[in-house]
């Protein structure tokens, strides 16, 4: 029966002068996340949007396309009647509580807003004149202002519309309203959901992946993809970069002491991201580090890590534990695919008994080993990354 | 260069295997059961293949079953004659090195009542032939054992086993997995007593999909798939007629040049095993003894033609697999390195493999299609890519 929807957004709302630049983006997230099931029509009007469908159109489809539009606190399903004037008005919702409720054994409440200010009623009068006319139309109705079963809203625009469903949508801000950050995308649980977490405040999504073949295989790298595909549904288009770093692996391994080795490694790893990211106008990483989770992730590690990069890390499951970071990746849905076995093989580069506190000197003492090659050899990368645009 | 050496996993098709099925999906695409000309078409295609399979095996197309391929043919075999003869016994024995595909039916029947004895086999990874002859008593109904092992390339004495368990139990069914023998060796199922025999399309260029079940009219067995009654009602379903035609044409070609093309492989397998284990570290699995020296072709020749495991210590299998991926050398791991895929091989673990070598097997498997040159390029590449590998290793 429903061929419109109403989409609230709350954050945005509060926005002063720049408000129209979040509506306008959150109306292009909806027409991207719409545009593969169909014509749709989006479009902004005060302090909402409403979504009219095509003719065929699948419900639930169009539901799930709009709860994974970041921005949106709420999906009312809407039926519009074509005039506000009075009688039409009331027949237009008695007919709507008719065709949604053949059992009317319920109590209710009737709501409205009044964008049109000249409409004859104020919307207390629309309440209760509405309730009335409900109330004669269907004996079996009971008025309940305090905790109703159903809340049945009319909004008096130009035209009116009716809902009584209201389903709650995944809030946060539009992708594209917050810059954009560069995520370290390994094939594991927890960097897909960094990813989601941080985009879900408005920031727009490129990603970062360390290949190292043989030791990592094509299907690992294929997983990434896949998983990108997945956070994507949510981010928005990804620029996925496939860094080959299996030479600076070997080259830290021939250097440094082996203990150090996956800490230094991923010193690089940042340093790498970093520039990518700076080539992306990107301004911040994105990493799934959690406190603690493994030796490469303690408070000293992860000072370790941090501290070569200027640009702001973020990292949105600092404090979340494992089964949290799983719920959510279940959630998203990227929790089956992260969990596929690929990427063991570079396990030989995982030392037995790596450091869990390592000291920052002790590590750019080792590091300076690496000062022959090292910087040739993140130019290689960086030249030969493969970049792939996943949407 | 591109050199595919995993041949034991699947196979390309040939070119005429190709053309019959376009044929068959594109232009004689009629339902073999439909009563018009269409549907005669599609049955002719089958008919056809039957006749092939037939007489290459030397039974009577009555005899065969088209399958999905060798897995479900398997299943069929083993629960099929085990449920339709349950009154004659309920013992089974296998080996230790069976293929999934008969090990897990046997697993199930365990679970329904039935009795499932394990033949363990030597390092070569032949069965310990007294074992399996011990085992046998008046409740036997059933052995099952593999032709060649997909792993390690070790073939079972079948003819001899064969006259040996039938002097113990005149009427025992035997049922043969031929899925890695078939177009290895002239298999005559009936004339060497075989009851059931197994064999699948793509790995003998074939397509996917297909695989047959000879089943002697002497034995009962119970259809797994029930519906419309097809193929004698003992696999219900419409047929899958490119892909018998398909399997047809591959039997129809497989033993043109036979002998040659036999022996240019074990020439080439010769070759391949004298140098690598040349290298140092390096072992070659499923031979016996005797061989391991210098590879003399009358002991090679007791191994299957097509397939080479080799362990590389200290080179992870799977490491190793993508570096020759690399080089476009396509061949397979022995068991898995992943830590989520905890489970050794059960070939490799069953000839007594070190732990430290089942995570370092590679399979290299050839086809009649295969080169001197190619097993040269690829020999090239592990002399070149083995010391690197091993520099880096885990500490």
């Amino acid at each position: 029966m429903f061929k419109a929807f109403l989409i609230k957004y709350a954050e945005i709302g509060l926005k002063g002068n720049n408000r129209y630049l979040f509506e306008n983006a959150l109306r292009d997230r909806m027409k991207d996340a719409l545009k593969p099931l169909g014509d749709y029509n989006v479009s902004k009007e005060q302090g909402r949007i409403f979504v009219e469908c095509p003719d065929e159109y699948d419900y639930d489809e169009t539901i799930d396309a709009l709860k994974k539009v970041f921005g949106i606190s709420s999906i009312c399903p809407v039926v519009v009647i074509e005039s506000s004037e009075w009688d039409a008005l009331t027949k237009g919702v008695g007919d709507y509580v008719e065709a949604m409720y053949p059992d009317r054994h319920f109590t209710f409440k009737v709501e409205a807003k009044r964008a049109d200010k000249k409409y004859p009623y104020t919307s207390p009068e629309i309440c209760s004149h509405m309730g009335a006319y409900l109330l004669r139309r269907f004996g079996e109705l009971k008025v309940d202002v305090h905790q109703p079963e159903v809340r049945i809203t009319v909004e008096v625009r130009s035209k009116a519309y009716v809902y009584s469903i209201v389903i709650p949508g995944l809030g946060g801000m539009p992708v594209g309203t917050n810059g954009k950050a560069m995520l370290l995308l390994s094939g594991g649980i927890d960097s897909p959901v960094a990813g989601y977490m941080i985009s879900k405040r408005g920031v727009s999504m490129a990603a970062t992946y360390f290949h190292a073949p043989p030791y990592t295989s094509e299907r690992a790298k294929q997983k990434v993809v896949d998983l990108a595909k997945k956070i994507a549904k949510y981010t928005g288009q990804i620029k996925l970069f496939v860094v080959n770093f299996t030479d600076i692996q070997l080259y830290i391994y021939d250097k440094c002491p082996h203990d150090e080795l996956t800490i230094i490694m991923r010193r690089y790893m940042m340093k790498i991201a970093e520039k990518l990211a700076e080539q992306e106008e990107c301004l911040g990483l994105v990493t799934g580090e959690s406190i603690g989770q493994v030796a490469s992730q303690t408070l000293h590690s992860l000072a370790a890590t941090n501290e070569v990069c200027t640009l702001p890390v973020y990292r949105p499951l600092i404090a979340l534990d494992k089964n949290e970071i799983v719920d959510i990746a279940q959630r998203i849905d990227t929790f089956e695919t992260s969990i596929q076995p690929f990427e063991d093989c570079c396990t030989i580069f995982v030392a037995k008994h790596p450091v869990t506190k390592p000291n920052r000197k002790t590590i750019r003492h080792s590091e300076k080993n690496l000062e022959e090659k090292i910087e040739d050899m993140i130019e290689t990368a960086l030249s030969t990354v493969e970049t792939i645009v996943v949407e | 260069m591109e050199v595919y050496l995993d041949n034991s996993a699947t196979t390309k098709v040939t070119e005429k295997v190709r053309d019959k099925m376009i044929q068959v999906l594109y232009e004689d695409y009629g339902n073999p059961s439909s009563k018009h000309i269409m549907g005669m078409k599609a049955e002719q295609y089958m008919k056809e293949a039957a006749d092939i399979i037939a007489s290459t095996l030397k039974v009577d197309s009555k005899e065969l079953i088209f399958t999905s391929g060798g897995t479900e043919a398997n299943n069929l075999a083993l629960i099929g004659t085990a449920l339709a003869n349950k009154r004659r016994g309920r013992h089974i024995i296998t080996t230790r090195i069976e293929h999934p595909s008969v090990h897990q039916p046997l697993i199930y029947l365990e679970q329904l009542g039935y009795e499932i004895s394990f033949i363990p086999v030597d390092k070569s990874g032949k069965i310990i032939k007294e074992k399996l002859y011990e085992l046998v008593k008046e409740e036997t109904l059933l052995v099952s054992i593999m032709y060649v092992n997909n792993e390690i390339g070790a073939v079972q004495d079948i003819p001899e086993i064969i006259r040996e368990l039938r002097q113990r139990k005149k009427d025992i069914l035997i049922h043969i997995d031929g899925v890695q023998a078939f177009g290895k060796y002239r298999i005559h199922p009936k004339r060497e007593g075989i009851d059931l025999f197994t064999f699948s399309g793509h790995k003998i260029h074939g397509p996917k999909g297909s695989g047959v079940l000879y089943v002697s009219d002497k034995v009962k067995l119970n259809p797994m798939v029930f519906g419309g009654g097809h193929q004698r009602g003992r696999r219900s379903g419409t047929e899958n007629v490119p892909a018998i035609a398909g399997i047809g044409q591959a039997v129809s070609e497989l033993y043109e040049d036979f002998d040659h093309k036999i022996n240019k492989m074990y020439e080439l397998k010769q070759t391949f095993l004298r140098e690598v284990s040349r290298l140092e570290d390096v072992t070659v699995n499923g031979l016996v003894a005797e061989c391991t020296d210098d590879f003399d072709m009358e002991q090679l020749k007791k191994t299957a033609p097509h397939i080479m495991s080799v362990s590389f210590q200290g080179v992870k299998s799977e490491v190793f697999l993508h570096a020759l991926e690399d080089r476009g050398i396509y061949v397979s791991s022995g068991s898995a390195c992943s830590s989520h895929h905890p489970q050794p091989s059960v070939t490799l673990t069953a000839i007594g493999l070190p732990k430290d070598l089942m995570d370092a097997t590679l399979r290299f498997s050839m086809s009649d299609k295969t080169t001197m040159e190619e097993i040269q390029y690829t020999l090239a590449n592990i002399k070149e890519l083995l010391p690197i590998l091993r520099r880096y290793t885990r500490k």
